[in-house]
């Protein structure tokens, strides 16, 4: 037993700090930590940022163009990346499909889309939940029929949910293929330009303000043969295999331990009872209490990330990782929308939005009550905390 | 012992219901929401047409009201209906305190409140007083006959919309002392007083107000001077029992809402109500509401109780509904899920009207130190 990072783990995390030092200007930090809105540009700067560095893509394999960073250094990575409050690389060509293309992808489709994905040339998203298909993601609907010359799918459906669909020009899809078998056996993963006539983008505004979700219609839209994924009928495998192998940092345990370093800046400029929040004993004790979980929290992230890093897959831990850490972050949300008092009450998007400069922000708080309420998707994206709980039953009970 | 409302605020309910269901729907609202004034004067004048204003003032104020349960009755059918319309503000609050201390050509502007004519806001709180009423740094100081206000006062809801506001200021004392805080009555137009304005995240609109050598008439003081201090803080207990009434009804359609989807919405073949997982969370929303309105019949019960017995009320209703408001609204969230999400759906804005709540008047941390501090005195 050692709880000490490695005398080359502790090189590596020298070097990502300085790294961040050095590239995170306090502009975008302040856009990350919710006092202005991030831009494609921003995103895609910070992107250009790390691929120059080699960082842009620590999972991948080296052959590929990647970091093949080991668990233990991904982990590092995120959480001085957090620390320092950078942006977070977009996940969704680079960690989300990547991975499915260098598994089951062709030559052709590597060799096409992994270096655009690095020079930033795509910004692709993903084609998903439907309005039908939420948490029982396998019934979705979503329709792809060959037609009778074979070169192409006609696709017809609708998806949903689909995060910052407003700046892709790519979309991976789950769709279905064939409607007379179970379920998972009849749906299969297509490539689709965002640009092809029959595709409508509408925009899903949060109940933060944010429109940072889309809804997208496809009517009759043409995708080329060439544009499947590996078999067709094999989506589902190709789907869990994509959730399994992206949950390194699904404990987001960077993000909680920046959102406790601001919780307590916030109370140290908040006076409460002429004296600062951060010395109410009341107070006192709910940043106690959730420092104490996100310790152990951290702690098992670290045991299971190793165990990962040693060649083991994670099974019913990643879905533990995943409930306690986004309760820890919505506990951490609430505690920084209450220090800040009557002051959480204006509506902050408008100051995100620079619309209104008059607007209070006395304690540099930022938009702490509209990123509580933001933040309650974290426990309903990405397979909701009770569908986790169902796994973690039904793996450990064999039910 | 007797639960039931007496026949007049039965009616009142039934009324105030059936017009909110009508005239106040989610695209109605959303409309008023997205307006530049965030409030819209029609409803304002229908609602005070029906009496709803009215309701809130006592007989001798010209009302017909005024007591605990006609505050609550009103505010928890607003509440329902997710209204933005800042009655508590106008009525409860910078209204109420005319009422209570105002002189008679003061309280002449009681009947134009109640019509629906005038809009009011109460200029209390400060940059560094949180949830403390007395922590009140605005100066007041005579000149030549005049009072000259000076100072800023913090997130002052209902400011923009205002024709007067209410503005409290220290004419003795140090910040903090309960002693020393006056009231005065300031035009809006006021020469010195600036208003900058912003929208709220649960609706409606608010602004900090800044008050630079404004100067008013010694007859703008509302009472005797450095005594307001029990007024606004019975005032306070009064919007309290109107905001944990109007929580409690957002929390009804909360739960309604929430049943509905989870008998209508399907996954894996079957309403997602059945999966106990599920079910069981919403009946705990179910056992927190009987909580939510026992807590709120004893606020509204105990508003015309000594000032001990009603601050300890006061401190406890506000403590256990910030409790059961936080667990509702997410509750309510989680089990929907991402639909609760999107801004057209109901019950963002219920669930925001809610929890946003706790900001206004002291949350659930504050009462719960206030609670033990009133048992202990």
């Amino acid at each position: 037993m050692d709880l000490s990072y490695s005398d080359e783990d502790k090189t590596f995390r020298d070097e990502v700090r300085a790294f961040m030092q050095e590239k995170v200007t306090p502009e975008l930090r302040d856009k990350v930590r919710g006092m202005g809105e991030l831009t494609k540009d921003d995103m895609e700067g910070w992107h250009a940022t790390l691929n120059a560095r080699g960082w842009l893509a620590p999972n991948w394999p080296k052959k590929f163009g990647g970091a093949e960073w080991n668990a233990v250094q991904k982990h590092i990575f995120d959480e001085e990346a957090e620390a320092a409050s950078a942006p977070r690389i977009v996940p969704f060509g680079l960690s989300m499909l990547a991975p499915v293309l260098q598994k089951f992808g062709s030559q052709e489709q590597n060799d096409y889309w992994l270096p655009r994905l690095l020079k930033g040339e795509d910004w692709w998203c993903q084609g998903y939940s439907e309005p039908g298909a939420g948490s029982d993601l396998a019934s979705l609907k979503t329709s792809a029929v060959k037609n009778e010359a074979g070169t192409h799918y006609i696709v017809n459906g609708q998806k949903t949910w689909t995060t910052l669909g407003q700046h892709a020009n790519m979309i991976f899809c789950l769709v279905r293929t064939d409607k007379d078998v179970k379920q998972q056996e009849g749906i299969s993963f297509l490539l689709i330009d965002m640009a092809t006539p029959g595709i409508e983008v509408r925009p899903i505004i949060l109940l933060d303000g944010t429109p940072e979700v889309n809804e997208v219609w496809f009517t009759d839209v043409e995708v080329p043969v060439e544009n499947l994924v590996g078999e067709e009928n094999k989506g589902w495998t190709y789907a869990k295999y994509l959730l399994t192998h992206e949950r390194t940092n699904i404990a987001g345990v960077g993000a909680s331990q920046a959102g406790l370093a601001s919780v307590k800046r916030l109370a140290r400029s908040e006076m409460s009872n002429g004296k600062p929040l951060i010395e109410n004993p009341h107070f006192l004790a709910r940043i106690a209490q959730v420092e104490i979980d996100l310790m152990a929290m951290a702690t098992t992230n670290m045991r299971i990330v190793s165990k990962a890093a040693a060649g083991q897959a994670p099974g019913v831990e990643s879905s533990m990782l995943k409930v306690k850490g986004t309760i820890i972050r919505q506990e951490i949300n609430d505690l920084a929308r209450r220090a800040a008092g009557v002051y959480a009450m204006p509506f902050a998007s408008e100051a995100v939005e620079g619309a209104n400069e008059a607007l209070p922000d006395p304690l540099g708080a930022g938009p702490v009550a509209a990123k509580y309420f933001n933040n309650r998707k974290l426990s309903i994206f990405g397979g909701s905390n009770e569908i986790q709980r169902g796994i973690i039953a039904k793996v450990t009970m064999g039910s | 012992m007797n639960f039931d409302l007496t026949e007049e605020r039965q009616m009142l309910q039934d009324t105030l219901r059936r017009f909110l269901r009508e005239r106040y729907d989610t695209a109605t609202r959303n409309k008023i929401l997205e307006s530049d004034t965030g409030l819209s004067t029609e409803i304002w004048a229908e609602l005070a047409e029906l009496g709803v204003i009215g309701a809130l003032f006592t007989e001798e104020q010209g009302g017909f009201g005024g007591k605990g349960f006609d505050i609550s009755v009103v505010f928890e059918e607003l509440g329902r209906a997710g209204v933005v319309e800042p009655f508590l503000d106008t009525a409860v609050l910078a209204g109420g305190l005319i009422a209570d201390l105002g002189n008679d050509d003061q309280q002449a502007h009681v009947e134009e409140i109640i019509g629906g004519s005038l809009q009011l806001a109460f200029a209390h709180g400060e940059p560094t007083s949180r949830y403390d009423l007395t922590r009140v740094g605005t100066t007041a100081t005579e000149k030549g006959g005049d009072i000259i206000l000076n100072g800023r006062k913090a997130v002052v809801v209902n400011a923009e919309a205002a024709d007067m506001l209410v503005v409290s200021a220290r004419e003795s004392g140090g910040e903090g002392d309960a002693d020393g805080i006056s009231l005065f009555l300031v035009p809006k137009d006021a020469k010195g007083l600036t208003v900058q304005g912003y929208a709220l995240l649960a609706g409606g609109r608010a602004a900090e107000v800044t008050l630079d050598d404004v100067a008013v008439p010694a007859s703008a003081r509302l009472g005797e001077a450095g005594k307001a201090s029990p007024a606004i803080e019975a005032r306070v207990a009064a919007a309290n029992v109107a905001q944990t009434a109007e929580t409690l009804g957002a929390m009804e359609t909360a739960c309604a809402l929430t049943k509905e989807y989870l008998g209508t919405r399907k996954q894996f073949g079957r309403p997602i109500g059945t999966f106990q997982a599920l079910a069981h969370r919403y009946s705990d929303l179910l056992i927190e509401m009987e909580q939510a309105r026992s807590a709120v019949i004893l606020i509204a019960g105990n508003l015309e109780a000594d000032r001990g017995t009603r601050e300890r009320y006061v401190s406890a209703t506000k403590n256990l509904i910030g409790r059961v408001g936080r667990l509702v609204g997410e509750e309510a969230i989680q089990l929907h899920g991402g639909i609760a999400m999107t801004q057209e759906y109901e019950l963002a804005h219920i669930a925001k009207r809610i929890i946003m709540a706790d900001h206004r008047f002291g949350d659930v941390d504050f009462h719960l130190e206030r609670f033990i501090a009133l048992a202990a005195a």
